[in-house]
């Protein structure tokens, strides 16, 4: 099994933490907070871990990113998993959905044979939701997206895939990519075994020439014209009462008094 | 694809009829299309679906394409991408739309990345530039944090659309288009999943997305037994009961109930949430609603930056006196 997983600035860090440089159409990170793993990516190993608890197998996982810190890339393997994959390039940055996938495609291809890739649902700093399924559309092979359960049945991929009303059982043939949402529940602590184990795990980092891409190829297919934060005009009505009930009742008369109710 | 020309939208179906979304985009797309000075066509797929292509042409569509196969029964990405593929290679067009569904989520990057194209997921809005007649894509980025407007390199312009960013015209009877019909031609023996069944979970009451009035509850209810209380209001107020991610998370709500970035996403008459501290995620998904109420006991929470209407204060003192004074004023 292979996973991928993307360092990403913390999405639960404060909102007021977070700042558009408009000018270079970048986020700025936010001083003192450290980087995450992409939660739907945690899930996503989660997934391949549930797999492994209960039929054995190896997990590999891929991220590809600059600046990647150690004691968060590790969490991967000090949550279970057994090889670690970093594509670290310079050249390499910051790239759209498109051409991340082509990256990935190779590394996985490098990487040779598996039965299962999982990717989160979307990364949660872009949230573009494209590169699991660009991915699975490179490499050829089915994929099944926002998974909430995934297990492995006869040989066969068995997933409950997330839609408005409920769920769909879908059964899929592998090699396959199934991309993982956040019904799947949380994903587990490492133990401090697990993070003694880490240590001791294989950790393998490629540039852009070792998985055999070449960076002056990779065209974007869409531009990015704007980043920006809209202002968020009015102010909020607070409610006052002699008690917080007088407050409550003055809140219902104050929504007839503009027919909301 | 020589020239591109003409703006294509995947209209979905729901129990035998076009859907909601379906509406929404031919709305959109006819002004999109109108914009350009081009025809808006729309693709039906699914299986006994022909009788629906009169209905596209009145809600504004030009030409329809339909594409009736049994195997296109239920959505799977492993038929519907190869007959999209093949319509889109048919009608060359300029910009090809798809709703921010389970079905154009799933569909649209694998066709994008098949047709090398680009694509812009779950856009809230989508402009035509007056200089460049380039389709202008903006959305959510960073969990609702920002807004990023994006141009695609190459054609065709492909996007999802949120639910209700687009308006559905009323129904015209009188409009003419034409309709193509196309055959499927797909191999079964190439196709490498297999639907077993839906299983529906039905939230009891009236649906979120259709729901002029949601309560939703956060992290502050403490537990599912606090979800009661909020039941009595939405009682009244013959409202949907809605859930931040937390409470989905924990357990104490079905995760159908979530309203944010990766739930549902609604935008109702009145929205009030009880207990939420207003993570950008969920806010994304609610901040189109006409009037937010929010009731928090925290005055720094981020939900009093969007909401019209606050009270601060524990919900357990403020919600059984609002929801008598509701029913009061109500009645």
């Amino acid at each position: 099994m292979i996973v991928c997983a993307k360092q990403i600035q913390d999405p639960e860090a404060p909102p007021a933490t977070f700042k558009v440089d408009p000018a270079a159409n970048k986020v700025i990170p936010p001083a003192g907070v450290e980087p995450v793993i992409s939660p739907f990516d945690e899930q996503a190993e989660e997934a391949a871990l549930r797999i492994k608890d209960a039929q054995g197998g190896t997990i590999k996982v891929i991220s590809m990113g600059l600046e990647m810190k150690r004691t968060v890339v590790l969490k991967s393997l000090s949550m279970g998993a057994d090889e670690l994959y970093l594509i670290e390039d310079p050249a390499l940055a910051g790239l759209a959905s498109f051409s991340t996938a082509y990256a990935l495609a190779a590394a996985i291809k490098k990487i040779g044979e598996f039965d299962v890739i999982f990717c989160g649902r979307q990364a949660a700093d872009w949230d573009a939701g494209q590169v699991g399924s660009g991915i699975a559309e490179i490499l050829g092979i089915p994929s099944v997206t926002v998974a909430k359960k995934v297990d492995a049945v006869d040989g066969r991929i068995r997933v409950e895939r997330v839609v408005a009303d409920g769920y769909e059982v879908i059964e899929v043939e592998t090699p396959c990519l199934i991309t993982v949402s956040n019904e799947l529940g949380e994903p587990r602590y490492p133990t401090m075994k697990g993070i003694m184990a880490a240590k001791k795990k294989p950790t393998t980092v490629w540039s852009a020439q070792d998985i055999g891409v070449d960076p002056s190829k990779l065209q974007a297919r869409t531009k990015l014209l704007k980043l920006f934060v809209e202002e968020r005009v009015g102010k909020c009505e607070m409610m006052e009462g002699e008690t917080i009930e007088e407050a409550a009742a003055n809140l219902a008369l104050r929504l007839r008094e503009v027919k909301v109710i | 694809m020589a020239e591109n020309k003409g703006v294509v939208i995947l209209a979905e179906t729901l129990d035998g009829k076009l859907s909601p979304a379906a509406l929404e985009l031919l709305g959109g797309g006819r002004g999109l299309a109108d914009e350009l000075g081009e025809e808006l066509s729309a693709v039906i797929m699914g299986s006994g679906i022909a009788g629906l292509a009169q209905d596209a042409i009145a809600y504004g569509a030009d030409r329809v394409y339909t594409v009736d196969d049994p195997l296109l029964k239920d959505y799977q990405t492993e038929t519907y991408v190869p007959v999209m593929e093949k319509v889109v290679k048919e009608a060359s067009p300029n910009i090809v739309l798809m709703g921010q569904t389970a079905i154009g989520r799933d569909l649209v990057p694998r066709l994008a990345f098949r047709l090398e194209a680009g694509a812009s997921m779950d856009c809230i809005r989508l402009e035509i530039d007056p200089e460049t007649k380039l389709l202008k894509q903006t959305r959510a980025v960073y969990g609702g944090n920002a807004l990023a407007t994006y141009v695609s390199e190459v054609k065709p312009q492909m996007a999802t659309v949120r639910a209700k960013v687009m308006d559905a015209l009323p129904r015209d009877d009188s409009r003419k288009g034409e309709v193509v019909t196309i055959d499927a031609g797909l191999d079964p023996s190439k196709i490498r999943t297999k639907f077993i069944e839906k299983v529906k979970e039905e939230v009891v009451g009236i649906k979120l997305e259709d729901a002029d009035v949601v309560v939703s509850g956060g992290r502050g209810m403490g537990d599912a037994e606090g979800f009661k209380e909020l039941e009595k209001l939405a009682g009244v107020l013959r409202a949907a009961v809605g859930s931040s991610r937390p409470p989905c998370d924990q357990g104490w709500v079905p995760a159908s109930m979530q309203v944010g970035l990766t739930g549902k996403i609604v935008s109702p008459t009145l929205y009030i949430a009880v207990g939420i501290s207003g993570a950008a995620q969920h806010i994304s998904g609610m901040s189109g609603s006409k009037n937010i109420v929010a009731i928090n006991k925290d005055a720094e929470a981020n939900i009093f930056k969007v909401a019209h209407y606050g009270v601060v204060g524990d919900w357990k003192k403020i919600l059984p006196p609002f929801t008598e004074k509701v029913k009061e004023l109500l009645g």
